[in-house]
């Protein structure tokens, strides 16, 4: 209360305007979280720029499922600091979750999601959360961090199925931005991995499971080649109606051999 | 400016080296004892290894202030919630609450901090908390402002399982390699050996002969 | 219960000159009048059975449950008032929620039991407040405490247990029990005594009509928590339903 105006009260322990009076005993207005409250008067401060990073998350979608491949580096800095540390997560049976941008942040609302899985079982209706349902709840969580001016700086692929075994494939960024497709990809690999997998793509079926494994194989390579915060190291969700689980850590296949034929610059 | 003096209205901090490694049985770390305000040494005899319950303890880097601050909070709740359940707090609880305050006071606090310990249930364990607040386990892990000269140091000489007197040397010298070229990083090696039994301190001195005192040139003037 | 209250009886803050707290007593009088409920602690498994009475055959069959999940690996199971179980199931998962995000781990049965006992307690020490008409059963395994098995009491006592029951049978249930060798059952095992035990226990002439109901949790399922898993269901309902027409006098 009074947090947004100078305005004085209308008396002496009395109610701000707009606000009902709180008699003695009653139950006191409760202060919302930290990080949900919005500037004071002479604003607040808030981070300006992640410190632990994970690069480039990608998914692809096949025909009964989808696949999300995402390096095991953590980045601080340009330092390459956390080199085992795994950024695709499966949710629950039907959800995989592959986080990129600041860790920490990553953390915390896979913290925030453990929770309503809980939650979803305890419910004990059968009723448990579709990749769809989670994607809309992160763009709500997002966009309002964001409109308090106190983003996560997060960017976020979520994959699955649905109740009926449809393949879900869709990213979420830090600012509640959403979108999805048979192709989805953060960081490096929106530059990198969608053209290559969007080249490859007929235009009369979806891919198979083959198919899309490679196209994962090759753009974690590329990634590799080309984004300076990533490792030749990578752990890949694979989710169908009949399995949900995490595989790896693979290597990059690398090939260096025609550094040989240059000279010069 | 002429001589840098701002250190009088600089925050004091550790810019500091600390280490971390898990043998079997316990955990060995480190640290440096310098604490800089500016380029002011204010502190050359620092004890970085600060205990949070019988067997665990941190190793503070960034703000003085906050970390102790950190360390003294999360030092009574432990031992708040021993009281409670009778059971010595385990290491990943303790690592667990710094990274709350970490995180959701990462925009008002200057703490990067190295947990470890051993508990009955998983043993020796080190758990690193950096700037941002994220929360995880390794098997060796380095900190401070000192930690970038030896990164690759510790990646050539560690490996997984050495035991206790080797992870001691370890620490040792890469603190020392850190001290040598990091100049917010100074004065002694602080080492602390974890087991079950609580933790055992040594010191080594920084000097070129590893003796306490030196004895100085004669005067000048002969 | 001796004589009535005299008086004594009508605040939880004041105790009978003889000693007694009427409404803690009247509350566990809730609690004698519900359907059994038993949990039982094998090798690596733990087993909750509730024999649900069924009232009215219009409710539907899953109504008024009395098992309940906590949190992934823990189960809770009441006998006593269906209203205020759920009111203390949901602070049970408070409880369990706030130790996960203090330490992000699994709370430990014995911390959840304490806590919870001592909110049931607290309710017997106001005169603006009723106890819980409840007897409250916790069930947990993991891999650092194996089964775990807890109750807690109206009064607010709480005791770890191998074995133990609350309600209508609770005395023959405990009779039963005795007769067993919990600590070293398979999992199979335990949940096929868990079936004969409600069975036998139940009384064919007043509560002929009832529904098995049963929570397990241990190392077969993963540590997770399941009510009226589909196969070890039937595999307790079918060893119930034998040692029942085996009967004659109650063999194990």
């Amino acid at each position: 209360m009074m947090n947004n105006s100078f305005a004085q009260p209308m008396w002496s322990n009395g109610p701000s305007p707009g606000q009902f009076y709180n008699f003695m005993g009653g139950n006191a207005p409760t202060q919302l979280p930290r990080e949900l409250t919005t500037a004071g008067p002479f604003g607040t401060k808030h981070s300006t720029a992640a410190i632990t990073t994970g690069s480039s998350v990608v998914g692809i979608k096949f025909d009964g499922g989808v696949l999300v491949a995402a390096d095991t580096l953590v980045s601080y800095g340009s330092l390459a600091r956390y080199q085992d540390i795994q950024r695709v997560f499966k949710i629950n049976n039907n959800i995989l979750l592959g986080g990129s941008g600041d860790f920490a942040d990553i953390q915390s609302i896979k913290r925030n999601i453990d929770q309503k899985m809980i939650e979803d079982q305890c419910y004990n209706d059968g009723v448990i959360m579709k990749p769809g349902e989670l994607a809309s709840w992160l763009t709500r969580v997002l966009y309002n961090r964001r409109s308090r001016m106190n983003p996560l700086y997060i960017d976020v692929v979520v994959g699955g199925v649905d109740e009926t075994g449809k393949p879900f494939l869709g990213n979420v960024d830090m600012r509640g931005r959403a979108y999805n497709d048979y192709v989805v990809a953060t960081g490096f690999g929106r530059h990198l991995a969608l053209p290559l997998v969007r080249e490859r793509k007929p235009k009369d079926r979806d891919f198979t499971f083959e198919e899309a494994t490679n196209l994962i194989r090759e753009s974690m390579k590329v990634l590799y080649y080309r984004d300076t915060r990533s490792i030749p190291q990578y752990t890949v969700g694979i989710c169908t109606a009949a399995d949900c689980s995490i595989k790896g850590p693979f290597k990059v296949e690398e090939n260096w051999t025609f550094a040989e034929t240059v000279k010069g610059y | 400016m002429g001589p840098d003096i701002d250190f009088t209205d600089t925050p004091v901090s550790t810019g500091t080296t600390i280490m971390a490694v898990e043998f079997d049985g316990g955990v060995v770390i480190g640290a440096d004892s310098r604490t800089s305000s500016g380029a002011y040494v204010a502190n050359r005899v620092t004890d970085k290894l600060t205990q949070i319950s019988e067997n665990i303890y941190c190793c503070r880097s960034g703000s003085a202030a906050d970390t102790q601050a950190i360390a003294d909070i999360v030092a009574y709740s432990l031992n708040y919630h021993r009281n409670q359940t009778n059971k010595e707090p385990l290491v990943c609880e303790a690592a667990s609450e710094f990274r709350n305050y970490c995180y959701n006071y990462r925009d008002s606090l200057l703490a990067g901090i190295i947990v470890a310990g051993w508990d009955e249930e998983r043993g020796g364990q080190v758990y690193s908390v950096p700037l941002g607040g994220m929360l995880t386990r390794e098997g060796c892990t380095i900190g401070g402002s000192g930690s970038s000269y030896i990164y690759g140091f510790v990646k050539e000489h560690y490996r997984p399982g050495m035991p206790m007197d080797e992870c001691i040397d370890f620490v040792k010298k890469a603190v020392q390699h850190a001290i040598y070229h990091d100049g917010s990083s100074g004065g002694v090696v602080r080492i602390g050996i974890i087991t079950k039994n609580g933790m055992e301190r040594r010191l080594f001195y920084n000097t070129v002969t590893g003796e306490s005192t030196i004895e100085g040139s004669q005067s000048f003037i002969n | 219960m001796s004589t009535i209250g005299t008086g004594y009886d009508l605040s939880a803050s004041q105790f009978s000159p003889d000693g007694r707290v009427f409404q803690i007593d009247y509350a566990s009088k809730a609690v004698e009048k519900s359907g059994t409920v038993i949990g039982i602690r094998g090798k690596d498994c733990v087993v909750l059975a509730v024999e649900e009475i069924v009232v009215d055959k219009l409710y539907e069959v899953d109504a008024a449950r009395r098992i309940f999940t906590i949190e992934k690996n823990i189960g809770m199971a009441i006998a006593g008032l269906m209203a205020d179980g759920n009111f203390v199931a949901d602070i049970a998962r408070q409880e369990a929620a706030n130790f996960r995000q203090q330490f992000e781990r699994t709370i430990p049965l014995k911390h959840l039991c304490d806590r919870v006992a001592g909110y049931i307690h607290a309710y017997t020490l106001y005169s603006a407040v009723r106890p819980f008409g409840l007897s409250v059963i916790f069930a947990s395994w993991d891999e650092t405490d194996g089964p775990q098995l807890y109750k807690i009491e109206p009064s607010g006592t709480s005791f770890g247990y191998y074995a133990c029951a609350s309600g209508k049978a609770k005395q023959q249930a405990k009779t039963e029990m005795e007769k067993y060798k919990f600590a070293d059952m398979s999992t199979d095992e335990l949940v096929q005594s868990g079936g004969k035990i409600i069975y036998q226990v139940n009384d064919e002439v007043n509560n002929k009509d009832f529904r098995f109901e049963m929570g397990i949790v241990g190392r077969e399922t993963n540590g997770v928590h399941f009510i009226n898993h589909a196969s070890w269901s039937q595999l307790a309902i079918e060893a119930g339903k034998a040692a029942k027409t085996a009967d004659g006098d109650n063999e194990i």
